[in-house]
């Protein structure tokens, strides 16, 4: 085929080819009417900076967004939901913006005052994708504003989750508080102890020493009592549940350490040993911290509420429609779906042209055709017209929201205890047999001395180091993948992954790229004309095969098509220059032909003539044949899809092990069940709703996604699709996890070896307890950090990765 | 010796001081978002604020 060399227009608004029409307005090209208009609404308010901030800064405005979509704003109860502050004069109210992608956005956003005066204030968070604004709501309402963003290109998102109340989980700040006091107690308590430690023990003035040990006595109440409580919280719970945590022997040190120094510095014989204990609570804060630093951008805990829409269109029994809360469907319910709407309920087909977008549900790749009376199971979306529905079943039990009350929903967050806890058990016995035995040998020796053995004992062996070495691997470690596109809903997620022996892999949407399936044209060579003819029949259509041959054949001039039938699930016709031309299924054009792979091939025939055929094959991730071979030389690998079996014969090739097909997501639920009861730790890989419960049963669930912001289900890891070829590394580094954490242990008990030679002599001096703590805490904290990022290294190279990934990706 | 005293009371004063300023700075949400700030600032502020946008009109 021959192509011509074409002259690139692009849009001035959201940058893209202006391939049928251009539409000209003050020297600027533009695609369509949308991004003319949203042009023309800034022109006015003298807000085109807009365009010099960021080249061609617009969403595309293909799609019109229909009038009255956002009228379900106007109800009172979603109102209250909505709005988060509101008094005499003003409302505040927070959008979720998808659009929003660049420095133009931010600062169109924070001058919407202008487009609309009644706006008193507008500010972006821009990793959050929110814009909060103000509002007077004597003269503006929800609905407006909401309407003013959409005609900007900024189309607000509502879920049903915004309205559940739990939404809006405040992140908890305390933490931080208590990390800024413990440094503030820790250093202030160290420095105080300086001149005592360097005059060891003598210093001249009297008044001196008893203000410096009452200061620090003063110091370190606010650590105690505050800071490390939930420490004693910690430990007391697991106490009570008859189960050591790590938290129980740091617990019972710091109550230790804390009794004694105050029995020393009321009784005037020295400062203690706060410092130490300060400095410990201060550490273990800092890794915990690092350990635990989530992604306030990602969700990891998204049911189906979050994709459906607020709002819905029903039709009353006189004919009106009405825009209602997605809550007040009922059984029966006649309710409207326009273009691109996601079906809220399994209901029946009443009126209208359906072609549903099932991918998210069943994991099928193409949309289905669904005639008249037919079910529609919730969660779809409808690509074609709009559509008539009668609800059948309520949100909440219908085919897919049911999957939700499984038991595997109800189970609690905790998958697996870690393995931290289980050799501080150990640790902890070993510490008590210590303690014991000293004590008797003094007991027997000289007596005076048990108490102070003791204490001091349990003051020098505090696991902290356990808990340092843990959190700051994990912590290291989640940072690393994060710059992979690997994100982690925690640490414990690492330790599980280690752990595994099993993958299951879903199809569509996860070892498939949802966009960009590859076309071929096979048969007798398509000349200009004919090519055009094809390209001028299937831009009628609004089918997704159809489109995809549009873009796949160059674009001339269009021609006229007269007599355009289409027929659902088939193929369509129409008349060009005279001539019949019709592209479609084999049996489209041959009743009795039966072709086996429906929806992959489409026959090109003109003049009943078929010329040949194009074969749109779904496109695999790159690098997956590779990833594959390396996972399984460590782990057993299947694929479970809810698509069916028309790629089996190339994925054998890949796979080279199990395939299901044609499974629900009740299904893949229990297969991952039937998997871990044969003792399996199961890994699974999906993207759609339809892994939903799968996902949540594994040990692991990954959730693989083109764009780590947009909506992925509730899952362990976030995981950028366009990393996959990185899979099989990211899963081996997890595995160093344990390597580098038994090394900080082995450093750790060293320390401690040389704290217990001082310490079951019974004398052991707050120096050396000052000295030692810091060293070993800091050493661990480098230890740890530093291998962590030396064995992610080569994988680094592998990928040449510069730079922070992680910022380009939002 | 005894300016000692005042020294560390001097010291613990100044200290606490940035200690509530840390505080304060986590509780009025200083931290929430370290990256639109950081783009706000290159724009012109000459649009921000409603009466600025209602006096430029009222000046034409």
């Amino acid at each position: 085929m021959i192509k011509e060399p074409e002259q690139r227009i692009t849009c001035y608004h959201c940058g893209e080819n202006c391939e049928e029409e251009t539409i000209d307005k003050d020297d600027k090209n533009f695609c369509c009417q949308g991004c003319k208009t949203v042009y023309e609404i800034l022109n006015k308010v003298e807000l085109c900076d807009y365009y010099t901030i960021s080249k061609a800064p617009g969403a595309n405005q293909k799609s019109k967004v229909r009038l009255d979509k956002f009228a379900f704003l106007e109800d009172v109860q979603l109102q209250q939901k909505l709005i988060h502050f509101k008094n005499e004069k003003q409302s505040h109210v927070t959008f979720y913006l998808p659009q929003m992608h660049c420095s133009s956005c931010i600062w169109l956003l924070e001058n919407l005052a202008k487009l609309d005066h009644h706006i008193i204030r507008s500010e972006v968070n821009f990793l959050k994708k929110e814009v909060s604004v103000v509002f007077s709501h004597s003269n503006s309402s929800l609905r407006s504003i909401a309407e003013l963003l959409t005609s900007i290109g900024y189309e607000p998102h509502f879920s049903l989750n915004d309205l559940s109340g739990k939404a809006i989980k405040k992140y908890d700040k305390s933490r931080i508080y208590k990390i800024g006091i413990a440094g503030f107690c820790f250093g202030n308590i160290m420095l105080l102890s300086f001149p005592e430690y360097f005059s060891l023990g003598v210093i001249e003035e009297k008044g001196l020493k008893k203000l410096f040990s009452y200061l620090i006595l003063v110091l370190s109440l606010p650590v105690f009592f505050y800071v490390a409580s939930e420490f004693f919280v910690s430990a007391f719970k697991s106490l009570k549940q008859r189960y050591l945590n790590i938290d129980a022997p740091i617990a019972l040190a710091i109550l230790i350490t804390f009794g004694r120094s105050v029995y020393e510095i009321i009784g005037g014989n020295g400062a203690g040993y706060m410092d130490s204990m300060s400095g410990i609570v201060f550490f273990m804060l800092i890794g915990r911290f690092f350990q635990n630093k989530t992604y306030n951008t990602m969700a990891f805990s998204r049911d189906y509420t979050s994709y459906f829409p607020l709002g819905v269109t029903i039709i009353n029994e006189e004919g009106v429609e009405q825009q209602v809360p997605i809550s007040k469907i009922k059984v029966g319910d006649r309710i409207k779906i326009h273009s691109n709407e996601i079906i809220p309920a399994d209901s029946i087909l009443f009126y209208g042209k359906a072609s549903i977008d099932q991918s998210f549900v069943t994991g099928e790749s193409f949309p289905v055709e669904k005639s008249i009376g037919e079910i529609i199971y919730a969660g779809g979306k409808q690509l074609g017209g709009a559509l008539e529905l009668e609800v059948i079943k309520d949100v909440s039990q219908s085919y897919l929201t049911s999957l939700w009350n499984n038991d595997a929903f109800k189970k609690t967050e905790e998958k697996g205890v870690s393995y931290i806890h289980t050799v501080s058990k150990y640790f902890t016995f070993v510490l008590f047999s210590i303690a014991i035995v000293s004590a008797i040998y003094w007991q027997i020796n000289d007596p005076t001395r048990v108490w102070n053995a003791v204490t001091s004992i349990l003051i020098v062996a505090c696991p902290c180091a356990l808990l340092l070495s843990a959190t700051f691997t994990n912590g290291n470690m989640l940072r690393v993948l994060q710059n992979f596109g690997f994100f982690a809903r925690n640490a414990g997620v690492i330790e599980q992954i280690a752990a595994a022996d099993t993958i299951v892999f879903d199809k569509t949407g996860t070892i498939t790229e949802q966009t960009n399936s590859e076309i071929k044209y096979e048969g007798t060579p398509l000349d200009e004309q004919i090519a055009q003819y094809v390209r001028s029949l299937a831009a009628q259509s609004n089918h997704p095969l159809s489109k995809a041959i549009v873009s796949y054949l160059p674009s001339y001039k269009k021609l006229v098509v007269k007599n355009y039938h289409e027929e659902p699930g088939a193929g369509i016709v129409g008349m060009i220059e005279n001539n019949k031309v019709a592209i479609g299924s084999l049996n489209f054009f041959n009743p009795n032909a039966v072709q086996i792979d429906v929806g992959t091939k489409v026959y090109v025939q003109i003049k009943d003539r078929v010329y040949g055929y194009f074969a749109i094959q779904t496109n695999y991730r790159q690098g997956l044949a590779h990833v594959l071979g390396k996972l399984k030389e460590r782990f057993k690998v299947s694929l479970i899809s809810g698509d069916n079996d028309s790629e089996y014969s190339k994925l054998k090739n890949l796979f080279n092990a199990k395939q299901y097909f044609n499974r629900s997501p009740q299904d893949k639920l229990e297969y991952i069940e039937k998997l871990q009861k044969e003792n399996k730790k199961v890994i699974m890989i999906g993207d759609g709703l339809n892994d939903a419960g799968a996902l949540r049963q594994s040990n692991v669930g990954i959730a693989v996604t083109d764009n780590v912001n947009n909506f992925s289900p509730a899952c362990d890891v976030i995981f950028d699709g366009t990393k996959f070829s990185h899979l099989d590394d990211l899963l081996k580094y997890c595995t160093h996890n344990k390597l580098i954490i038994n090394i900080s242990f082995s450093v750790s008990i060293f320390y401690n070896v040389v704290g217990l030679y001082f310490a079951v002599q019974g004398n052991l001096q707050p120096v050396i307890a000052a000295i030692l703590m810091p060293v070993s805490s800091m050493s661990i904290v480098l230890l740890t950090t530093g291998l962590s990022t030396v064995l992610a290294l080569p994988i680094k190279r592998k990928y040449k990765l510069r730079g922070r990934l992680f910022l380009k990706l939002i | 010796m005894s300016v000692i005293f005042i020294l560390i009371i001097a010291s613990l004063t100044i200290a606490i001081g940035f200690l509530i300023a840390f505080i304060w700075s986590v509780k009025t949400n200083q931290y929430d978002d370290d990256y639109t700030p950081s783009v706000r600032i290159l724009f012109d502020n000459e649009l921000r604020s409603k009466q600025q946008s209602n006096s430029k009109e009222k000046n034409k």
